[in-house]
């Protein structure tokens, strides 16, 4: 694919409700590789967008099974295994003794893998987005929304996705260098 | 604004001050940390911080050099302030993060102006308190010997133990709290980035935001990742009190073998954790002008929390009393006669006094929203609950099963050198944390005066 010479065109608003509303008539109209940006999460705005599902709970879940599983197999390793040693004559595996760190662990790996997940999904850290050229785009982290149609969208066309931005309601539309 | 005027409980106080805007709530916050020009309280409070966390450095050094036995520790009271510390430490960080996952949990929307700075206490407290058992272990310099390694010895950590427990539980709690913090810090680290205007802050907030750029699909996952870690956060902070109430309960102790030990110790958590939180945030929301943000509604939430959660631990010193009776065991009743009227007993009534008696003030609806009444009762709170703690540790210990064994305790100018120290550093990472990091969560603030603007439509 050759290089485009622009990333997108980038929509401002100034209230969820009207980035909502732009999203969702931007979807309608057949645009895919949209994104939004907003300086708090709005509800709907990501479905509006098409993207229904996030395999988060998924990347919990397993961290979970592996703290819960590998914390028990620790303990069980170390008390019966590697170290087995006779305490006021309680079995090696004294598996109700080791309920707590098995649950620990499995917070502890859960937690591990939400926050790196979220950040691996995310891909974040990510020092260069061609959004940031735009220099209106620092108030998405302050009170702007905004929506970005990506130049690699099929229906991209750059005069008309302009004037079908400025229709939906875009109180300025800005070319993204990339 | 923020009034319901279809609440039954006819509670009218606003969660914030009317007015604000994503603008300029974002500004005002945001400005606490940008500003070129750093407050003189803030040299004045951290200054003494900071020389308290040389006492601190200056007593741990001594400890290490000379040995533990500069502690005022003896057989039979083998754990003294150092445990009483560390008990007290880690209920303070139990707020933190109760109040940012618990109450997101339960939808509560006045969390959102207290949860960061409740989280960040949270850390430091879990900071102050992983300090006692490391220099109490006597050769700090083994400590990794708790956790199971390759060991050339060939020795592995006792996985019976409940101390072995609570290196697990802490370091965890510790973790966690970490996580869950940063997680909330990185789209306000964004907001900083885009609002600095000089170079190095730009650079080391954008760093540190890792490129957040408020994408819809990040905040979907964020927001996911977010409810997970509150929903597993949760269960660990009732965990976290719970094993260090097990160091106790499992021992044969009178005064500690007792099944009402965890839920007892997690309320005495919570109880001395919304104290700190109170301690804390009604002198900074004068001395920033947050009274918009932290309003009397919140100073009122907190301190029906707290009014609950003590009569919580009130009933828990009423059953240990009932069942040192009930029991009819000879050790147990001489326990709590000795608790009440041995030499120790001044201890024990002002500790009821502090913990028990002072705060049924906040039964009277007027006192829960004056500010400097709160405060002097936190801060009587945080004593008692020290001393709660002294009591359960040292007055159980120094009379042993036989009279032979019974000894008295008090602290050394150690003991007391490294509880001021921990204050000190406490004060000091709080201050450091208010003049770097936004210590009120923007991004949620927004999202409260976007649902209060949808409400007052």
């Amino acid at each position: 694919m050759a290089k485009l010479p622009i990333y997108g065109l980038m929509a401002e608003f100034d209230s969820p409700e009207a980035l909502l509303e732009a999203a969702r008539r931007a979807f309608a109209a057949g645009f895919r590789k949209i994104d939004a940006y907003s300086p708090f999460p709005v509800d709907g705005l990501a479905e509006a967008i098409g993207f229904h599902h996030t395999r988060v709970p998924l990347i919990v879940l397993i961290g979970g099974i592996i703290g819960c599983l590998g914390g028990f197999y620790l303990q069980y390793w170390v008390a019966v295994i590697d170290y087995p040693i006779n305490i006021g004559g309680r079995p090696f595996n004294s598996w109700p003794s080791f309920i707590p760190v098995t649950f620990e662990l499995t917070i502890l790996i859960a937690s591990l893998f939400a926050f790196f997940g979220v950040l691996a999904l995310n891909r974040l850290p990510m020092p260069y987005h061609p959004v940031f050229n735009v220099e209106r785009f620092q108030l998405a982290s302050r009170n702007r929304f905004f929506l970005c149609i990506e130049a690699v969208d099929r229906n991209f066309e750059p005069e008309r996705t302009r004037r079908f931005l400025d229709e939906i309601g875009s109180l300025g539309t800005y070319e993204v260098e990339s | 604004m923020a009034s319901k005027p279809s609440d039954p409980g006819g509670d009218t106080l606003p969660l914030l001050e009317p007015g604000h805007t994503f603008g300029s709530i974002t500004d005002k916050i945001s400005s606490i940390v940008l500003t070129g020009r750093t407050p003189l309280f803030w040299y004045i409070t951290f200054g003494v911080g900071f020389i308290l966390v040389l006492v601190l450095l200056f007593c741990i050094t001594a400890l290490v050099a000379v040995g533990v036995g500069l502690f005022g520790v003896m057989i039979p009271v083998a754990w003294g302030f150092a445990i009483v510390n560390f008990v007290w430490w880690i209920g303070i960080g139990h707020a933190g993060t109760l109040i940012s996952a618990i109450l997101l949990l339960l939808r509560q929307k006045w969390r959102q102006s207290i949860n960061r700075f409740a989280e960040a206490m949270t850390l430091f407290a879990v900071a102050c308190a992983g300090i006692f058992p490391l220099i109490h272990l006597g050769r700090p310099w083994f400590f990794y010997w708790l956790f199971p390694y390759p060991s050339t010895m060939g020795v592995q950590p006792q996985f019976r133990s409940p101390l072995v427990w609570d290196v697990f539980a802490v370091s965890t709690y510790f973790t966690v709290s970490l996580l869950f913090w940063f997680l909330g810090l990185i789209p306000d680290l964004a907001t900083l980035r885009d609002r600095a205007t000089r170079r190095m802050p730009r650079f080391i907030y954008g760093m540190l935001a890792m490129g957040w750029r408020g994408s819809a699909i990040h905040w979907h996952r964020y927001e996911m990742a977010y409810l997970l870690l509150a929903g597993l956060a949760t269960p660990l902070v009732v965990s976290v009190h719970t094993v260090v109430s097990f160091d106790f309960a499992v021992a044969l102790v009178p005064g500690w073998h007792s099944t009402i030990f965890p839920p007892y110790f997690v309320a005495g958590a919570i109880y001395s954790g919304f104290a700190m939180v109170l301690t804390i945030a009604i002198p900074l929301r004068r001395l920033y002008g947050l009274e918009d943000f932290i309003t009397l509604r919140h100073l009122k939430n907190m301190a029906i929390v707290m009014l609950a959660t003590g009569m919580i631990v009130a009933y828990g010193y009423l059953m240990e009393t009932f069942m040192a009776w009930y029991s009819g065991d000879l050790f147990e009743k001489y326990m709590m006669m000795n608790r009440m009227f041995g030499p120790y007993g001044w201890m024990y009534w002002i500790l009821i006094l502090f913990n028990i008696l002072i705060p049924q003030a906040l039964w009277i609806r007027r006192l829960q929203t004056k500010p400097w009444v709160l405060f002097l009762i936190a801060i009587a709170v945080n004593i008692g609950m020290w001393l709660e703690r002294y009591v359960i540790v040292v007055v159980s210990l120094h009379r042993d099963f036989m009279p032979s064994a019974w000894g008295m305790y008090s602290g050394t100018v150690f003991d007391y050198g490294v509880l001021v120290g921990t204050i000190g550093l406490f004060v000091a990472l709080l201050f450091l944390f208010i003049r770097l990091l936004p210590m009120i969560s923007i991004f949620e603030m927004r999202e409260l005066v976007h649902e209060e603007e949808g409400r007052s439509q």
